[in-house]
């Protein structure tokens, strides 16, 4: 049974994350879906870009300074940011106040530490500012949840993401063997030591496959490129979803 | 009798390739892989398990974690009480700016006391040193002790792993190098050994006693130094390290400066943590601990040399000086999945592992190839701070590695093309125009999957591309909603 609890009193912002804006926009959009079904008022301010991640991770932090910056000029006023990727989410709340430091500027620090609090990967928003577990979302697939690695060990999500998902009217949910292993993504890993990268991929996809789910489903869209690019390429069937779309998936509107 | 096996094949770490490189070649050898995957996945569940039993572990780590801050922050002040407290004692300290002095300390006391030879007990500070190969190099032989590190000295190894050295052979590969290699260095293995544990663990009983006591000098490491008492601790799982610490007359220990501990009451926190975190077991079957010389019973002449090689310079870094509080567990390397799958020798050092990535950096600089790469040799997926009982972490740190690496130049088209990101990225109008190219291929490719895109191999050759969609969200939201909240 679906609880509806209308937050129009929070100003919510959406922060579609620039790599979802681009390759993913069906997952925004699923949020977007899903947080207005909840009762939510979401803007989407269009002067955001990106979080500046793939910069400070590669070693280029002084040049994400500028994103630091904007996010929080962009997003400083809310009463709440969402963001469907435990990835940026972590780099706002783990990272930006360390960037701004890095760089010498406190008054920037001290600004990312007034936003930082207010900014949630979707199923912590969902959980714990809504309080709902069902969205009264309708999936009726067998699938496997991969917890990637921000979601499980900086962010903490711990079990949002399943106590969400097992709500989910028609599901199958199968427990994914290893579930707490890194994919091997790990950003520009999977490009620079891109054949370990690989050789984890492919037990996180073995693992996938062992299941027998239809659907892997995760809370970031760049580790699920990675898991099903592979599965692709194996000719695996198994299509890849982020928690988003199963979420907002309905009867009327099916995922 | 010749000298060990190591000297034949003078296993060093100079002139290693970079990490991916070397990964590749890792990444090929099956046979390693399995042996690495077995062994991890179990001693991981056995780190959980017995972690999981102790309610108050995090409050430990803090405990373990404050104590090392404490040492470091005055570790002038500790290692100058340590002097004096172990001088009073009767040991003779000495003291090593780098490898090299440290060498010729320990050779310099071998040869006064006119012996070919030396046992160790296990010891990361010696292999960081390579001691073996000076003591080599001055005609004395140096005799690991510990079954796994004797292992890897007969197969003229390099260790793979901080604490199971020989993590990456299995029982018959060790078999087949007792049978060929310990008659040509001692005791031979007898004719009808077997793969089987015990029988293996009995040659090299045997073959070691005779060594246990023969040997006039010994050589160890420290797991803990500690200041007030004056007292080194080793901590050890097989006995032959007590056997080294007690028989011999003579006891050298080489021992890195960041080992001190302020107060004999540190040690509570540190021998919950260490046994836990490294072997998964509740407690270590042996804990030895010596402050100086006792007439008549154990060493009559004790020699310790503080070792810095580097760490003074680790010191100085505020953001890098935590990796200093590693007690030289292997829980970091055991939780992951990239060690898991390229074992130990990828890294170059014999500090292989996460810790290996921040640490070998820190302590040899990013001169070389295979320094410049460690740090990018993680997905930063955080399991080695979780594991870590001294609470480094190891993400932070290889984060801001990478920074040092890349403020250095060396990677000139990558950091144009970060400049060039961070210029798209910074601002929605010039986002919005790259956008334009990604949704241009997206109407163009439709459903068909991308399975090649041109200087993308290190993707493509076992991963399929997402299709770019042909609308971006901010399009199909600046459709959607006629009054967009925009801030700016």
């Amino acid at each position: 049974m679906m609880v509806t609890t209308p937050r129009t009193d929070l100003r919510v912002a959406l922060f579609a994350t620039c790599f979802n804006d681009t390759m993913w926009p069906e997952t925004p959009k699923a949020t977007v879906r899903l947080l207005e079904r909840l009762g939510c008022r979401v803007e989407f301010p269009a002067a955001q870009t990106c979080c500046g991640q793939m910069l400070t991770n590669t070693g280029y932090a002084g040049e994400a300074v500028p994103h630091v910056r904007r996010f929080v000029d962009v997003f400083g006023d809310y009463d709440a940011v969402v963001a469907p990727s435990a990835s940026c989410v972590g780099s706002v709340r783990d990272q930006h106040a360390m960037v701004a430091r890095r760089a010498g500027d406190e008054g920037l620090a001290s600004e990312v530490e007034q936003v930082a609090p207010r900014v949630h990967e979707l199923s912590e928003f969902l959980v714990d500012v809504l309080g709902v577990t069902d969205v009264g979302a309708w999936f009726p697939h067998r699938v496997t949840y991969h917890p990637t690695c921000h979601s499980l060990r900086l962010l903490r999500v711990g079990d949002r993401p399943l106590q969400l998902l097992r709500a989910v009217e028609g599901i199958d949910l199968v427990e994914l063997p290893g579930a707490d292993e890194c994919c091997g993504f790990g950003g520009t890993f999977a490009m620079k030591n891109s054949d370990v990268s690989v050789a984890m991929g492919t037990d996180k996809a073995a693992h996938v496959a062992e299941t027998g789910a239809e659907v892997v489903v995760a809370g970031d869209n760049s580790c699920l490129a990675h898991i099903g690019g592979i599965l692709g390429r194996q000719g695996a069937g198994i299509r890849s979803l982020h928690l988003a779309e199963i979420l907002a998936s309905t009867r009327e509107d099916p995922a | 009798m010749s000298g060990p096996p190591v000297q034949q094949t003078s296993p060093t770490f100079v002139g290693m390739p970079s990490f991916p490189e070397a990964a590749r070649e890792a990444l090929a050898n099956t046979q390693q892989r399995d042996n690495l995957r077995n062994a991890t996945h179990t001693i991981r569940a056995k780190r959980a398990a017995v972690v999981a039993e102790v309610p108050e572990w995090e409050a430990l780590r803090v405990a373990g974690a404050d104590a090392k801050d404490e040492a470091l922050t005055h570790l002038g002040d500790y290692l100058e009480q340590l002097e004096a407290s172990l001088t009073a004692n009767g040991a003779t300290v000495h003291w090593a700016r780098d490898a090299d002095e440290a060498n010729a300390i320990v050779v310099e006391i071998a040869r006064a006391k006119g012996v070919d030879e030396v046992v160790k007990v296990k010891s990361m500070a010696t292999q960081e040193i390579e001691l073996n190969e000076a003591l080599e190099a001055a005609g004395i032989s140096a005799w690991e002790t510990d079954l796994a590190e004797l292992i890897v000295q007969l197969f003229g190894d390099r260790p793979s792993h901080i604490l199971v050295p020989a993590i990456h052979r299995n029982r018959t590969e060790i078999r087949d190098v007792f049978l060929r290699e310990m008659a040509k260095v001692g005791r031979p293995a007898p004719e009808d050994l077997t793969d089987e544990p015990a029988r293996l663990a009995e040659a090299a009983r045997l073959h070691l006693r005779e060594k246990f006591l023969r040997a006039r000098v010994a050589v160890s490491g420290a797991n803990f130094a500690i200041a007030d008492t004056g007292t080194l601790v080793v901590v050890e799982s097989e006995g032959n390290g007590r056997m080294c610490l007690t028989l011999p007359e003579t006891l050298i220990s080489v021992v890195g400066i960041e080992k001190v501990l302020p107060t004999w009451d540190d040690l509570a926190p540190m021998l919950q943590l260490l046994p836990r975190s490294s072997t998964g077991e509740r407690m270590n079957p042996y804990t030895t601990m010596w402050s100086g010389v006792h007439d008549g019973d154990g060493p009559q002449e004790v020699h310790v040399v503080l070792l810095d090689n580097g760490r003074s310079h680790v010191l100085a870094d505020a953001v890098g000086r935590q990796a200093l509080r590693c007690i030289r567990c292997s829980a970091c390397l055991n939780v992951c999945p990239v060690y898991e799958r390229t074992g130990g020798h990828a890294y170059g050092s014999v500090y292989p592992g996460p810790i290996g990535a921040v640490l070998n950096p820190q302590l040899r600089g990013t001169a070389s190839e295979v320094d410049q790469s460690l740090p990018y040799a993680s997905s930063l997926c955080g399991a080695c701070f979780d594991a870590c009982p001294v609470r480094i972490n190891i993400p932070e740190l290889l984060v801001e590695l990478r920074g040092a690496v890349a403020e250095q130049g060396g990677h000139r088209a990558e950091s144009a093309a970060m400049k060039a990101a961070a210029w798209v990225l910074s601002d929605p109008k010039r986002l919005a125009v790259a956008q334009r190219g990604a949704t241009t291929a997206g109407r163009l490719i439709g459903k068909r999957t991308i399975t090649k895109v041109p200087g993308l191999g290190a993707w493509t050759d076992a991963r399929n591309v997402p299709t770019p969609p042909k609308e971006t969200f901010r399009q199909w939201w600046a459709r959607e909603h006629e009054n967009p909240g925009e801030q700016s």
